[in-house]
């Protein structure tokens, strides 16, 4: 029998969702082994019985979950605890649902501060109130999966490789064990390090770093952070080349961001980057500025809105 | 008050929209919305990040378009910095552009909308899908995903992350591209153009024709339309002036960093997403079904009515009989669809244009960037519409202001006004099913799954 599997996607871009697709000839593999009872995006299975005035969320039964995306309304909460109460086994599906993701960037803002400037951009008529008939009430954070609920599996990456997807399911149908890389993207780098810490300073990503042929079969480079660029491979967990390639990034010659989230999942990526830099004497004031090193891991409260002043009689 | 019908979430499509019908007491539709559910800030959290990083942040505004918001965030910055791109920087950011709408314009017609021509409105719903599919028709479904994976190959081999990529920087491209992958990529694009011209054919046969049988008028409505062209008028994806054609065909064009004195947008009650109208029409917005204002249409065929011509032999033709039967502008929603497979055969011949220049080899890939103060307006055809990304920055290079205006968001209000339309004449006196509501989300989805 396949595995039933159902798919929910939440404060999310669907890169996840096609991601799935990205695996080619072997998406007719996994099809034979695996059911899809619910996807929105792929198929037509509806949150509630919508002909009869139902807003009550019923989802089909499923062995596994997937849940791509974060939460960041009431609507995604109530989805998310649908899918638990649903699936059998919840996989947090990217780095949205795993720690927040990009949108969790909004983590640095109050809500009023955000609906305030994105419905009165330049171009944009004045409106009296913000959108609320019909639309979901926001929460007041871009949560992670597992804030609100349980989390069996975590499967990172923005998005995550096919390769994982695949394999993933695959243990899971034969109910064998699976692990993902654990090691730093660092770890697993094609770079030469020579390791003298020569550099002080953090140059911006405004030229190309180097790149240089070694012979006939093999390109290599000196380390993007020995060239003096920040790169967030020591502190992001390895994994986005998937079976068979190194780190994506790193091998489309740019600097790791972080996207497969910290090394350990509880991690604190900008800390540790921070704490990395200023081990090897780098000036840490010589980057602009350094929220963005928790890009995708803003979630579980690390970033947040600076507390308001209130100002004075 | 009659009763209320939600289509929740509409599905096939991308991102997260529901459609709510209200019924009259005689059960025939009084009003209905279709409501956009998500907002995640960018326009706000990118403000005070180095402009240089924008690429690969907006990028994951959409995961199914993240090409074209990385190339027009790219666009933005260099015009922030006031650098211009090599000529090889230049033709592979829109090599990229282009074989990513390759692969997109198979995702939305075979993957998310085809089942409903290829399976039909009245098939079992659980399996009206891209996995039904494989069932009915293996032979078709098997090609299909073999020649989305060789698009999406191309993409993965040369730039390595094809999901919110990376090998787009300001001031031009990551790196060069090489005599041996350009040979690799030219016999890749051989084979999609020859399979762009088969599900072409193929489509007029055995779909094109079902619309006026089984879907007639289906979410017809009359509006303006948008879309890039270049100085001779011929369709361009990836730069240009951008033309705005009122309904009665007449146009005017303006460059993308003039935008404000022709386009606004409207905060709506029902949606996250704004809905933009035409403000230079000097009418004002309404989404009033018998006298619609200031609503135009973005997307496929907004750019093959706007459009004087196509630069390539094989899509020009088709445009020939495209617009022999159909007119300019062509009106009908469904043709969205038609307009798609068109484009297809252009992006597949403009890709093996692009390889075949012989300024793509060169080295020099990359002009030296200096941050500075500056406002920058970044245009690119997205797969949805015309994409502008609209940057300021400080001396320091800094983002200190971002007004985007999404390729989607350009059809919210035409997507209600579509859907209104066919909910009215679909549901009549209080009778509806599975099929009839399917048949009002294929009005969303012919503008956007």
């Amino acid at each position: 029998m396949p595995i039933k599997l159902a798919g929910e996607s939440l404060n999310a871009c669907s890169g996840c969702e096609i991601s799935i697709l990205d695996m080619g000839g072997k998406l007719l593999t996994l099809l034979e082994f695996v059911s899809i009872v619910h996807l929105p995006l792929l198929m037509d299975s509806k949150h509630c019985d919508g002909k009869n005035n139902s807003q009550t969320v019923k989802l089909p039964k499923a062995d596994v979950g997937l849940i791509s995306g974060s939460i960041k309304t009431k609507e995604h909460l109530e989805l998310a605890r649908a899918m638990r109460d649903s699936c059998d086994l919840i996989i947090a599906f990217g780095t949205c649902a795993t720690h927040g993701g990009i949108p969790a960037l909004a983590n640095s803002f109050h809500n009023d501060d955000m609906l305030g400037h994105c419905f009165n951009t330049v171009g944009t008529d004045k409106a009296d109130s913000f959108p609320s008939d019909i639309v979901p009430e926001m929460m007041d954070a871009c949560y992670a999966l597992d804030e609100h609920i349980r989390v069996d599996v975590c499967l990172p990456g923005c998005p995550p490789h096919p390769d994982h997807i695949f394999r993933a399911l695959q243990s899971i149908e034969k109910k064998e064990s699976f692990l993902l890389p654990e090691k730093s993207v660092c770890d697993n780098c094609p770079a030469s390090r020579d390791g003298k810490g020569r550099v002080n300073e953090l140059k911006r990503a405004l030229e190309l770093p180097q790149w240089r042929v070694f012979d006939d079969t093999k390109e290599v480079f000196k380390c993007f952070l020995e060239q003096g660029f920040l790169c967030m491979g020591p502190v992001t967990r390895d994994g986005c080349g998937g079976d068979t390639e190194q780190a994506r990034c790193i091998m489309a010659q740019v600097p790791c961001r972080g996207c497969y989230g910290p090394v350990k999942k509880e991690g604190n990526q900008r800390l540790a980057m921070l704490n990395a830099l200023a081990s090897n004497d780098i000036d840490i004031s010589s980057l602009p500025e350094t929220l963005s090193m928790l890009r995708f891991s803003g979630g579980h409260g690390l970033l947040r809105p600076l507390p308001r002043i209130k100002e004075s009689e | 008050m009659g009763k209320v019908i939600n289509i929740q979430p509409i599905t096939r499509i991308e991102g997260h929209a529901s459609i709510h019908i209200q019924l009259d007491d005689q059960g025939n539709v009084q009003e209905t919305k279709v409501a956009f559910k998500s907002l995640r800030g960018f326009e706000k959290f990118v403000e005070g990040k180095p402009a240089e990083e924008l690429p690969r942040i907006v990028s994951r505004i959409c995961g199914i378009c993240p090409w074209m918001h990385h190339i027009a965030s790219n666009k933005a910055v260099d015009a922030c910095f006031k650098v211009t791109p090599p000529p090889a920087g230049n033709l592979l950011r829109e090599l990229m552009l282009t074989v990513a709408h390759i692969e997109d314009k198979l995702l939305h017609f075979f993957f998310l909308a085809g089942a409903d021509f290829f399976l039909g409105p009245e098939y079992d719903y659980s399996v009206r899908n891209i996995m039904g599919l494989v069932k009915a028709n293996p032979e078709l479904a098997q090609k299909v995903i073999k020649m989305r994976h060789k698009a999406k190959m191309v993409l993965d081999r040369f730039s390595k992350k094809t999901i919110h990529p990376v090998a787009g920087v300001p001031g031009g491209f990551i790196k060069p591209l090489s005599i041996e992958d350009r040979k690799i990529f030219l016999d890749n694009l051989t084979e999609l153009l020859d399979f762009a011209l088969f599900a072409l054919e193929y489509a007029k046969k055995e779909v094109f024709p079902k619309f006026g049988e089984f879907y007639p008028g289906l979410g017809e409505i009359t509006t303006g339309f948008i879309g890039m062209v270049d100085n001779k008028g011929a369709m361009n994806l990836y730069d240009g002036n951008i033309r705005l054609m009122k309904p009665d065909g007449s146009c005017k064009e303006f460059r993308p960093d003039e935008y404000l004195d022709h386009l606004a947008e409207k905060v709506i009650p029902f949606s996250y997403g704004k809905f933009p109208y035409a403000k230079s029409w000097g009418e004002g917005f309404s989404m009033d079904l018998n006298a619609p204002k200031g609503i135009y249409r973005s997307n496929t065929l907004a750019r093959i009515n706007v459009a004087d011509r196509i630069a390539t032999p094989r899509a020009q033709a088709e445009l020939e009989e495209f617009r022999d039967q159909h007119g300019r502008p062509a009106q009908s929603t469904l043709l969205y669809h038609y307009a798609r497979l068109i484009e297809e055969v252009y992006t597949c011949e403009r890709a093996i244009e692009i390889l075949k220049d012989p300024r793509i080899i060169s080295p020099k890939i990359r002009t030296k960037v200096e941050p500075c103060a500056g406002r920058g307006v970044g245009c690119v055809e997205a797969p949805r519409g015309t994409l502008i990304h609209d940057y300021s920055t400080d001396e320091n290079g800094l983002i200190t202001r971002v007004n985007l205006i999404v390729g989607t968001t350009h059809n919210l209000a035409p997507i209600n006004l579509s859907v209104d339309r066919a909910a009215r004449d679909l549901i009549k006196n209080g009778v509806y099913d599975d099929v009839i509501l399917n048949k009002i989300e294929m009005a969303v989805r012919a503008y956007d799954p």
